[in-house]
């Protein structure tokens, strides 16, 4: 593999440039999954049945939560890249680690917010718009899962095998990812919940 | 005993009885067969394994002749039961799976793996790289189409056929109307496959963008390279919309959700605008692949560079744009109103344009070419005017208030099949005319070929062209029969004459293939057409790193240039080449996608979350993995280069 020591790390060698790009293109494509997705929920956002409405059944508190969690999460992984660049490798594993916890946290606030909606009524055979609601948020809540398991492997290869331009190409495609997963909450943030609840 | 009554099959018929004995004999065959030639190491680290584009591309191409012949079967069925007036041949339920499965199967697990096998086996060749950017994914695109396509297969021998048409409507797809588990097997089939091409849509633009030779600038790049490029464009806009409609209609139909009901606010029109969000650009995705080619081919045999370079590209960048705004009008007469309706007809209507604009491209480079009629040519040439005929019935049905009287009838089938086989399929069989000798190193039998041609070709015609009268006439489609009063008798006959003519020209390219494999002249060189374009400066058959050196670039026409401007295709000295390495895992996760789906389809919880975790333990091992690929050494380049180009060069 040819390195080249003018680039940051993780685009150093040809394989994690295409590696990127890659990812890019993939990030492409999870912007039409999720945008079908609440093409999908505003479809049937007011086809709810005889079930309740989202303003029957949407908390604003713990939402707020999940949101100051994972936006904070998404600033520690910026941290974490920022050590990388740096040459930091404990700090940047450390950030790591936290961000993981936080998405830990999340996904713990997320199945506390389904059991909820379940115990008031809003499960998944409710209505449309419940099926909607709760695939779309589950959707987003299995990609924090995934991330969660994904991260565990990236951390754990970089205690193995600290900085080198494999891991730092991983690295850094899981932030692309983290980042991601945090755009798309603002918009479940704002469009499902903030639209909701007025 | 209940357990086991959900894998019998619903409506059993000998046919289906008689397939069953068939597909276990052969199975018995190819385990016998491998075990007497001792052949399982060779299938294992030659093909299994293998991350080599070109043999996956072999292996995409293998498949869609299978499932051409697999999607026939069902055609040639249909069209024998419409053939004469209340005929009993099928019954009206089997009537259903075989037009559901013939769709599913041709556009699927035929279509699709034939553009992905010449994608793959040719943009890497043509932009001068060793292979694609993500061998690995590459390899795992394959198998999960493969295991796909092998979920819907069995389908009608374990459990029962999906039998809600290809375009699988919704409230008639669910399980108060389709109670076999048919209709999970197309949702998982479609599922996993799906997710196939997903990646390979990803792999390929990847690949076009980064990997190309030096010199090859964006508009440097041969045609069907940039048709390659807006198909798998178009491939990642829309795959994941069918990715959502598809588990949304899982969860309708498995975990009892209200989304396409029309109960407790469902909305079924939800899934025909999910679908044909996803369906319609499908068809571009087959269709810019299959100019692409022609493209290659029509410049060729023209002994002209094509003409219109630019307006080409232009034209495809702008149908990529309009095949996302027209999903519409495939339910014109859905009620939706006049407003949407004439939005939806006049973008419908302009895709027309852009398409005319490449076949007049396609005329222009013959004028005052030096044409030779090849078989691959001759493919072209009856491409364009029967092509064009299915072309304008479509701007027929494009005006919104026209299509209230064709909508729903054969008007329509005759349509797409006069669009799709000549646009589609004559471009993959004059594709796999012309690369025939870059695969093998050996050229398919030119008289054979071209007698093919001809059958398949009037056979088309024969086939579909009555039912633009009966369908005008007002004969619906997916009715299993119908009266003499109506008066279809002699045009569904003459199509029935039509398809056992198809069957002949497909059973002749069989024919050819095996012939040509006895006894045509082996060593045929390089570039035995006289070619253009880059993938003809390697030996064929090409070698697994393709080019010994890294070509450099100065036009489209690379090979041209070199060959007849005195262009230095290869100035650099020979190099070591790194070489990604073998794998099985792509073949084990595409077999657990396979005992995924299945358990998914009967709804057998414990194998599904086992085989989920077996999904989750393949893609923890990659992480893990450390696998830096291994180098060549350079007289070992050497050597194999000389011992296939002999005197050459």
């Amino acid at each position: 593999m040819k390195i080249d020591q003018s680039l940051p790390l993780e685009y150093s060698t040809q394989q994690n440039q295409l590696n990127i790009l890659g990812f890019w293109v993939f990030i492409g494509a999870e912007i039409m999954l999720f945008g079908t997705l609440f093409a999908g929920y505003f479809v049937l956002v007011d086809r709810t049945g005889n079930g309740p409405t989202g303003a029957d059944i949407f908390e604003i508190t713990p939402v707020l939560f999940e949101t100051f969690i994972l936006l904070t999460s998404s600033f520690t992984i910026g941290l974490g890249i920022h050590a990388m660049r740096k040459g930091y490798t404990k700090a940047m594993i450390g950030f790591y680690i936290l961000t993981l916890v936080l998405g830990i946290v999340f996904i713990g606030f997320e199945v506390y917010e389904f059991m909820h909606y379940i115990h008031v009524g809003a499960g998944l055979q409710t209505s449309a718009f419940t099926a909607a609601l709760l695939t779309t948020l589950g959707t987003h809540g299995a990609h924090v899962t995934f991330g969660v398991f994904w991260g565990m492997f990236i951390v754990y290869q970089l205690i193995q095998r600290g900085l080198t331009p494999e891991t730092a190409n991983k690295s850094f495609i899981f932030s692309l990812y983290w980042h991601f997963l945090d755009v798309v909450w603002i918009f479940i943030f704002s469009f499902i919940y903030l639209k909701g609840m007025v | 005993m209940e357990y086991f009554e959900r894998f019998a099959i619903p409506h059993p018929s000998p046919a289906i009885y008689a397939s069953m004995v068939a597909i276990g004999l052969t199975v018995i065959a190819i385990i016998v067969g491998l075990t007497y030639f001792k052949k399982w190491g060779y299938l294992w680290h030659e093909w299994l394994t293998t991350v080599d584009h070109k043999r996956i591309g072999i292996m995409y191409l293998i498949s869609a002749l299978l499932m051409l012949f697999r999607g026939g079967a069902d055609a040639i069925m249909m069209r024998a039961q419409m053939a004469v007036p209340d005929n009993t041949l099928l019954d009206a339920q089997h009537y259903n799976e075989i037009f559901t499965t013939h769709g599913t199967v041709m556009i699927i697990f035929m279509a699709m793996p034939f553009i992905m096998a010449f994608m793959n086996y040719i943009v890497p060749l043509q932009i001068g790289a060793r292979d694609v950017a993500f061998p690995r994914l590459n390899a795992l695109s394959f198998w999960l189409f493969f295991m796909g396509a092998m979920l819907l297969n069995i389908s009608f021998v374990i459990g029962g056929s999906p039998d809600a048409g290809w375009t699988n409507y919704f409230p008639l797809a669910n399980n108060e109307f389709s109670q076999s588990v048919g209709t999970n097997y197309y949702l998982f089939a479609l599922q996993i496959s799906g997710l196939g091409t997903l990646i390979t849509g990803i792999n390929m633009i990847v690949t076009i963008l980064k990997m190309r030779a030096p010199g090859m600038t964006l508009m440097k790049m041969p045609m069907f390279t940039w048709s390659s490029l807006v198909a798998n464009v178009i491939i990642v806009f829309a795959f994941p919309v069918l990715t959502v409609a598809l588990t949304m209609g899982t969860f309708d139909r498995l975990f009892a959700t209200n989304f396409f009901t029309t109960s407790d606010g469902g909305m079924d029109m939800l899934w025909a605008n999910f679908f044909w969000v996803w369906g319609h650009p499908e068809v571009y995705i087959l269709i810019l692949p299959a100019f692409g080619i022609y493209s290659e081919i029509i410049s060729t045999f023209s002994g002209r560079n094509l003409y219109g370079y630019k307006s080409m590209v232009g034209s495809m960048v702008i149908i990529s744009f309009l095949s996302f705004l027209v999903w519409t009008h495939h339910f014109f007469t859905m009620g939706q109103g006049a407003l949407t309706n004439s939005i939806f007809s006049i973008t419908t209507m302009a895709i027309a344009v852009p398409t005319g604009v490449k076949i007049f491209n396609w005329l222009f480079t013959l004028w005052k070419g030096k044409i030779v009629f090849t078989t691959p040519m001759l493919y072209s040439m009856l491409f364009i005017p029967t092509f064009t005929i299915g072309g304008v019935t479509g701007v027929m049905l494009g005006m919104s208030a026209a299509d209230y009287q064709y909508h729903n009838t054969m008007f329509l089938v005759a349509h797409f099949h006069m669009v799709i086989i000549p646009g589609v399929v004559f471009a993959m069989l004059a594709g796999l005319h012309y690369y025939w000798p870059k695969m093998f190193g050996f050229m398919l039998n030119e008289k054979i070929g071209k007698w093919t041609a001809w059958i398949i070709a009037m056979s088309t015609l024969l086939a579909f062209m009555p039912m633009f009268f009966s369908g005008l006439d007002g004969q619906a489609r997916r009715m299993y029969t119908y009266s003499a009063s109506t008066g279809f008798g002699l045009w569904n006959m003459l199509s029935f004459i039509g398809a056992i003519g198809l069957t002949i020209g497909f059973i002749l390219i069989v024919y050819n293939v095996i012939y040509s494999i006895r006894y045509s002249p082996r060593n045929v060189g390089s570039d035995p057409w006289d070619a253009r374009t880059l993938e003809w400066a390697t030996p064929s058959p090409v070698p697994y790193y393709n080019f010994a050196k890294v070509p450099h670039v100065i036009s489209t026409e690379a090979l041209w240039d070199a060959k007849y401007r005195q262009h230095d295709l290869f100035p650099e000295p020979y190099e070591k080449i790194h070489m990604p390495n073998n794998s099985g895992v792509p073949f084990i996760l595409g077999c657990i996608f396979f005992a995924w789906g299945f358990s998914f389809v009967f709804g057998m919880w414990i194998p599904t979350i086992l085989t989920t975790i077996g999904i989750f333990i393949c893609m923890a091992h990659r992480s893990l993995e450390k696998d830096p690929g291994h180098y060549v050494p350079v007289e070992k380049v050497k050597a194999t280069e000389s011992k296939l180009r002999g005197s050459q060069l």
